[in-house]
C-alpha cells in the first residue's frame, strides 16, 4: 500500500534531525496559527498563491531563496564544525552517513534552491518593468514554474524527516549514485527534487525569452535593453539550452534506478563517464546562469550610484554573450583527470581561459563607469566593490584550475572548494544581495536600513575571506574535499580559522535578518518611504512607475528609444507625463492551476520516491487532467477599466508632487476627465 | 571607541602571517617528485602572469572608488561619457594578450605533463597496478609478483608506471607530494607516470568521493633506495598471505579504514581479470560486415583505456 514507506523512515534515533524537525514543525505551526488568527488565508490565496503577477511571483521566489539560504547555511556551519572537531583521530559529532547527506544537501540547496530562485526572483521582479511590459509573455506558465520549484523545495526538506537524502555529493556521479551503491531513497529524493524544479527553470527560460523578444515597449531596440535584462536574457538562453540536458540525464539515471537499465552502471555495457559528461554539459552553463544576472545587477548598481551611464553598454552585451557561448564549450575542465589525453584537455583548458577575456572586459567596464562618476557609497555599492575585488581573485584561481597541469594536483581539493565559493559567494550571492537591496524599494515602497545592510556586508566579506582563504591553503597542503575527518595536525589551525569565518558569515546573515525587521518596523518613516518609485535617481524604466508598481505596471506603455530612457525623460522634463486619456488595460486572470499542479506533482514525486505506484499514477493523472481542463477554459483575461487606472494614477500623482518630482500645478487627472 | 577598533583588528595580522609563513609545509609547493615540481612551477608561472592584470584591477577599484566618491566634488564628473574606442580596445587587448601568453604555457604544459606519457629516464621503470576498492587501495607489482593493500614502496629516481582501475565506484588515485592524479574507473584502465626525486614517506589518497568509507581510503607511498626496495620485496615475498581468488573476493567486500596488508603472491593477470569483469568499452559481439574495423578496435581496446582516442 505505501511502497517502501514505513515508520522506520523517520529517524527518531537522530537527535539533531529530530530537534530540527521539531523546530520546523513549531515554526510552521506558529505561521499557520498566525495566518488563521489574522484571517489572512483568503488574502494569501487570492493575492499571492494564485497570483500570476510577475512582481508577486518574484517576491515569493526571493522568500523561498532566503529560507533555503538559512537551511543551506545551517548545513555549512555543521560541516565546518564537524571538520573543526574531527581532527587527529576524533570522529567529530557527525557519522559519515549523516555528514555525507549534509554536504550533498548543502550543494544542491545552495545552487538549485537558493541561488536559482534568488536570481529568478530578481529577474521576475525587474525584467518586465525594465522593458516596459505589463507582465511576462506567459503569466500562468510563470506561476507554474514557481510552484514546480516549490515542489522540489518541499521534497528536499521532506527528506530531512522522512527517509534520508542522497549521500553522493551534489554531482551524484554513478556508479555511486546507482542502485547498487546507493539503494536508499536519498538518491530518489535528489532525482525528483531536481527534476521538478529543473522543469520549472526550463519553463522560466522559455517564458522570459519570449518576454524580451515580444513584450518590449514600442521603440525599445534589443541593443537598448537595460543590461540586467540582457544578462538575464543570456542566462535564459543558457537555461533553455542546458536544462533539458539535466532533465534527460536525470531521466536516464531514473531508468537505471527504477527499471534496471544499465546506462550508467559498471556492468552490462553501462558507462558512468557518459553521466559525468552530461552532468557538466548542464553543470557548467549552470554556473554562468547564476553569475550572469549578478553581473547585470552590478552594472545597474554602478551606473545608478555613480549617476553615470554604464561604460560600454554594447561591449557588456557582447561580453555576456561571449561568456554564454564559451560557457557551453568548457564542461570537460571539471574532469581533466579522467584521462582524456593531452589534446582534448588542452582544448578545453584553452576554451576555459578564453572566458576570462570577456569577464576581464566586464571588470574594466565597471571600473570605467566609476571613472569620472560621483560614486555614492550605499550598501549596494559596497557589495559591488567587494565583488570586484573578490571576483578578481576567484577568477584568477579559476583560470589556474583551467590549466590541466595545475588541475592535476588541485582537482577535487579544498582549493576547488575555495575557488567556487569565491566566485559564487563573491560573485553571484553578493550580486543577489545587492540586487535585493536595490530592488526592495521597488517591490515594497520603502528602503532597507542602510546601517544594518553595511554591517551585513562587512561581516559577509570579511567572513568570506577568513572562511575560504584557509581552504586555498589546505588545498595546497593536499587536503581533498568531502572528507569527514582529518588526521594531519598541520591542517588543524586552518580548519579552526575557516570555522571562525563561517561564524562571521552567520553574523552577517543575522545582520540581514535584523535589517529586514528594522526596515519593516520603520517603513513609515519619511526618509525610508519611496512610493513615488525612484529612490536612487536611476536610469531605466522600472523606476518610472510607482513603488510598488500598480498591478498593470504602466498606465501607458513608456517610450524608449535610447539606452537610459528614464534619465533622458527626466532631463527633457517628459518624465511622469500623463496622457490626455487612459485606455483600458488588458490583464491576465489569477489562476489556481499552478499551485494545484505543483501540489499534485509534489505528491507524484513523493510517491515515486517511496515506490507507492498507485499514488504516483493517480497524482500524475490528476496533474494532467487538471492541466487539460485549465487549457480548455476560454480565459481571455480581463480589461482594467479607465476609472480604476485614473484612481491609481491620481494617487501616484499626489506622491510625485509630495516628493517634488513634478510641480503641483500639473493637473493630469482632471485634464483627462475634462476630455472624457 | 573607534580608535580602539583598529588595533584589535591588527591583532589578527600575526595569525594570518603565521598561516602564510607555514607555506613551506605545503605539500604541493614543496613536492618530492619531478612531475610535482613541474606542476608547481606551472602554478607559480600562471599565477604571476595573471597577477599582471588582477593586481591593477584591484588597485584601480580602490583608486577609482575613492577618487570618484560623491563627496569629492573636485573630481571631474562626466555623466554622459560612456564610450571611448581607445579604452575599449585596451580593455579587450590586455586580457587577450595575457591569455595568449597563458594559452601558450597551457598548451605546452598540457602535452608535457600528460599523465599517460612515460617519463624519460635511463632507469628501467617499475610497474604498479592499482585497484580502487570500497574503501581501500589494492596494489599489485606484476614484475615482482607481490601485492599490498594501502601501502606502496618503490625506488626513488625510478619512473613508476601506474596502471589504474576500480572494482567498485569511481575514485581518484593521488599522491599529492609526487604530482598528478587520475581517476580509477571500473572496466577501464587509466595510467599515471610519476617519479620520486628523493627518499620520502608520502600520503596517498583518493581524491574523488566514493561513499561512506572515503575518508579512510588512504595509503602510504614510500620512496626508498633501490637496495631498500629490493629488501622490502623479498620481505613481502615471505608474507603469509597470498592473494588468490577467494582472498580477493573477501578483500573486495566493503570495509573501512583497512590496515596495511602484504601478499607474497598474486593470481596471475589479476589486474586484467578485474578490468575484464565489466563490459567497459569493450567492443560488442562481432558483426560480419564490420570485421576489419573490429580487429583494429580489438587491439586498440586491449587496455580498455578511458582515453579511447588517445590510445
Amino acid at each position: 500500500m505505501f511502497g517502501k514507506l514505513s515508520w522506520e523512515a523517520v529517524p527518531f534515533h537522530e537527535p539533531i534531525v529530530m530537534v530540527t524537525i521539531a523546530m520546523i514543525a513549531l515554526g510552521g505551526l506558529a505561521l499557520f496559527a498566525g495566518i488563521t488568527y489574522f484571517k489572512k488565508w483568503t488574502y494569501l490565496w487570492t493575492e499571492w498563491l494564485t497570483s500570476v503577477d510577475h512582481k508577486k511571483i518574484g517576491v515569493m521566489y526571493i522568500i523561498v531563496a532566503m529560507v533555503m539560504l538559512l537551511r543551506g547555511f545551517a548545513d555549512a556551519i555543521m560541516m565546518r564544525t564537524q571538520l573543526a572537531m574531527a581532527t587527529e583521530g576524533s570522529p567529530g559529532y557527525l557519522p559519515p552517513e549523516h555528514y555525507d547527506q549534509i554536504f550533498t544537501a548543502h550543494g544542491v540547496i545552495m545552487i538549485i534552491f537558493m541561488a536559482m530562485p534568488f536570481f529568478t526572483g530578481l529577474m521576475n521582479l525587474a525584467v518586465p518593468l525594465q522593458i516596459g511590459a505589463r507582465d511576462v509573455a506567459y503569466p500562468f506558465l510563470n506561476s507554474l514554474s514557481f510552484w514546480l520549484l516549490v515542489s522540489g523545495v518541499v521534497l528536499i526538506n521532506l527528506s530531512l524527516g522522512v527517509g534520508e537524502f542522497a549521500k553522493t555529493g551534489w554531482v551524484a556521479y554513478p556508479p555511486l549514485s546507482g542502485l547498487q551503491y546507493s539503494p536508499g531513497v536519498g538518491m530518489d529524493y535528489y532525482i525528483w527534487a531536481l527534476q521538478l524544479s529543473g522543469l520549472g527553470t526550463t519553463l522560466t527560460g522559455v517564458n522570459f525569452l519570449a518576454t524580451v523578444l515580444k513584450m518590449r515597449t514600442p521603440g525599445m531596440k534589443l541593443m537598448d535593453m537595460p543590461i540586467f535584462t540582457w544578462t538575464c536574457t543570456w542566462a535564459n538562453v543558457l537555461i533553455v539550452a542546458s536544462f533539458p540536458i539535466l532533465t534527460a540525464t536525470l531521466a536516464l539515471l531514473t531508468l537505471d534506478r527504477y527499471m534496471d537499465f544499465h546506462i550508467f552502471t559498471n556492468e552490462l555495457g553501462g558507462n558512468p563517464m557518459m553521466y559525468v559528461n552530461l552532468f557538466w554539459a548542464w553543470g557548467h552553463p549552470e554556473v554562468y546562469i547564476l553569475i550572469l544576472p549578478a553581473f547585470g545587477i552590478f552594472s545597474e548598481v554602478i551606473s545608478a550610484f555613480t549617476g553615470k551611464k554604464l561604460f560600454g553598454h554594447h561591449s557588456m552585451i557582447y561580453a555576456s554573450g561571449a561568456i554564454s557561448i564559451l560557457g557551453f564549450m568548457v564542461w570537460l575542465h571539471h574532469f581533466f583527470t579522467m584521462g582524456s589525453g593531452a589534446s582534448v584537455n588542452a582544448f578545453f583548458g584553452l576554451a576555459t581561459m578564453l572566458i576570462s577575456i570577456p569577464t576581464g572586459v566586464k571588470l574594466f567596464n565597471w571600473l570605467f563607469t566609476i571613472y569620472q562618476g560621483r560614486l555614492r557609497f550605499t550598501s549596494q555599492v559596497l557589495w559591488t566593490l567587494g565583488f570586484m575585488v573578490t571576483f578578481a581573485i576567484g577568477g584568477m584561481t579559476g583560470v589556474l584550475l583551467a590549466i590541466p597541469g595545475a588541475d592535476f594536483v588541485l582537482h577535487n581539493s579544498l582549493f576547488v572548494i575555495a575557488h567556487f565559493h569565491n566566485v559564487i559567494i563573491g560573485g553571484a550571492v553578493f550580486g543577489y544581495i545587492a540586487g535585493f537591496a536595490f530592488y526592495f524599494p521597488k517591490a515594497f515602497g520603502f528602503k532597507l536600513h542602510e546601517g544594518w545592510g553595511k554591517a551585513a556586508f562587512w561581516f559577509w566579506i570579511s567572513g568570506f575571506f577568513v572562511a575560504f582563504m584557509p581552504l586555498y591553503a589546505l588545498g595546497f597542503m593536499g587536503m581533498t574535499r568531502r572528507l569527514n575527518a582529518t588526521t594531519n595536525p598541520e591542517w588543524v589551525p586552518y580548519l579552526y580559522v575557516a570555522m571562525f569565518g563561517a561564524v562571521m558569515i552567520a553574523v552577517g546573515i543575522a545582520c540581514q535578518l535584523i535589517q529586514l525587521y528594522v526596515s519593516v518596523r520603520d517603513r513609515k518613516k519619511p526618509e525610508n518611504m519611496c512610493e513615488h518609485g525612484d529612490p536612487w535617481n536611476a536610469h531605466t524604466l522600472e523606476w518610472s512607475t510607482s513603488s510598488p508598481p500598480p498591478f498593470y505596471n504602466f498606465a501607458v506603455l513608456p517610450k524608449a528609444d535610447c539606452i537610459d530612457p528614464f534619465t533622458e525623460a527626466k532631463e527633457n522634463g517628459t518624465a511622469y507625463q500623463a496622457p490626455a486619456k487612459y485606455e483600458p488595460i488588458h490583464m491576465p486572470n489569477n489562476t489556481a492551476t499552478g499551485v494545484v499542479m505543483g501540489a499534485l506533482l509534489t505528491v507524484f514525486g513523493f510517491a515515486m520516491i517511496w515506490h507507492i505506484w498507485w499514488l504516483a499514477i493517480a497524482s500524475l493523472a490528476g496533474t494532467v487532467i487538471y492541466f487539460v481542463i485549465h487549457a480548455a477554459r476560454d480565459d481571455q483575461g480581463y480589461m482594467v477599466p479607465v476609472d480604476v487606472i485614473e484612481r491609481i494614477e491620481a494617487e501616484q500623482h499626489k506622491r510625485l508632487v509630495a516628493a517634488g518630482k513634478v510641480p503641483a500645478t500639473a493637473t493630469r487627472v482632471e485634464t483627462s476627465l475634462e476630455q472624457a | 571607541m573607534s580608535k580602539n577598533r583598529y588595533p584589535r583588528l591588527l591583532g589578527l595580522l600575526p595569525l594570518i602571517g603565521t598561516l602564510l609563513l607555514s607555506g613551506c609545509n605545503m605539500t604541493l609547493l614543496n613536492p618530492k617528485g619531478q612531475v610535482g615540481l613541474d606542476e608547481r612551477n606551472l602554478i607559480i608561472t600562471a599565477t604571476l602572469l595573471m597577477l599582471l592584470v588582477v593586481i591593477p584591477v584591484i588597485v584601480m577599484t580602490f583608486l577609482f572608488a575613492w577618487k570618484y566618491r560623491a563627496s569629492n566634488t573636485n573630481a571631474t564628473y562626466t555623466p554622459k561619457w560612456n564610450h571611448s574606442t581607445k579604452i575599449e580596445i585596451a580593455v579587450w587587448a590586455v586580457p587577450i594578450l595575457i591569455i595568449i601568453a597563458l594559452g601558450y604555457v597551457t598548451y605546452k604544459s598540457t602535452h608535457a605533463l600528460d599523465p599517460y606519457k612515460p617519463l624519460e629516464s635511463d632507469v628501467k621503470p617499475v610497474t604498479i597496478e592499482v585497484v580502487a576498492l570500497d574503501w581501500k587501495w589494492l596494489f599489485i607489482y606484476p614484475e615482482q609478483g607481490i601485492a599490498t593493500v594501502n601501502k606502496i614502496v618503490f625506488p626513488a629516481h625510478t619512473p613508476i608506471n601506474f596502471r589504474i582501475t576500480s572494482d567498485a565506484v569511481m575514485n581518484s588515485f593521488f599522491i599529492p607530494a609526487l604530482g598528478g592524479q587520475i581517476y580509477a574507473m571500473a572496466g577501464m584502465q587509466t595510467r599515471l607516470h610519476l617519479i620520486a626525486n628523493e627518499n620520502a614517506e608520502m600520503d596517498g589518497i583518493s581524491a574523488n568521493y566514493s561513499g561512506a568509507g572515503f575518508t579512510g581510503m588512504k595509503f602510504k607511498a614510500i620512496a626508498t633506495s633501490q637496495e631498500d626496495f629490493d629488501a622490502w620485496v623479498s620481505e613481502v615475498k615471505k608474507a603469509p598471505k597470498q592473494l588468490e581468488q577467494a582472498e580477493y573476493a573477501a578483500l573486495a567486500k566493503q570495509s573501512q579504514n583497512n590496515p596495511v596488508e602484504l601478499y607474497s603472491s598474486v593470481t596471475p593477470n589479476l589486474f586484467q581479470t578485474i578490468v575484464d569483469k565489466y563490459e567497459g568499452m569493450k567492443p560488442g559481439p562481432k558483426v560480419k560486415h564490420e570485421k576489419k574495423e573490429k580487429e583494429v578496435a580489438a587491439t586498440d581496446m586491449d587496455s580498455h583505456s578511458a582515453a579511447g582516442a588517445e590510445e
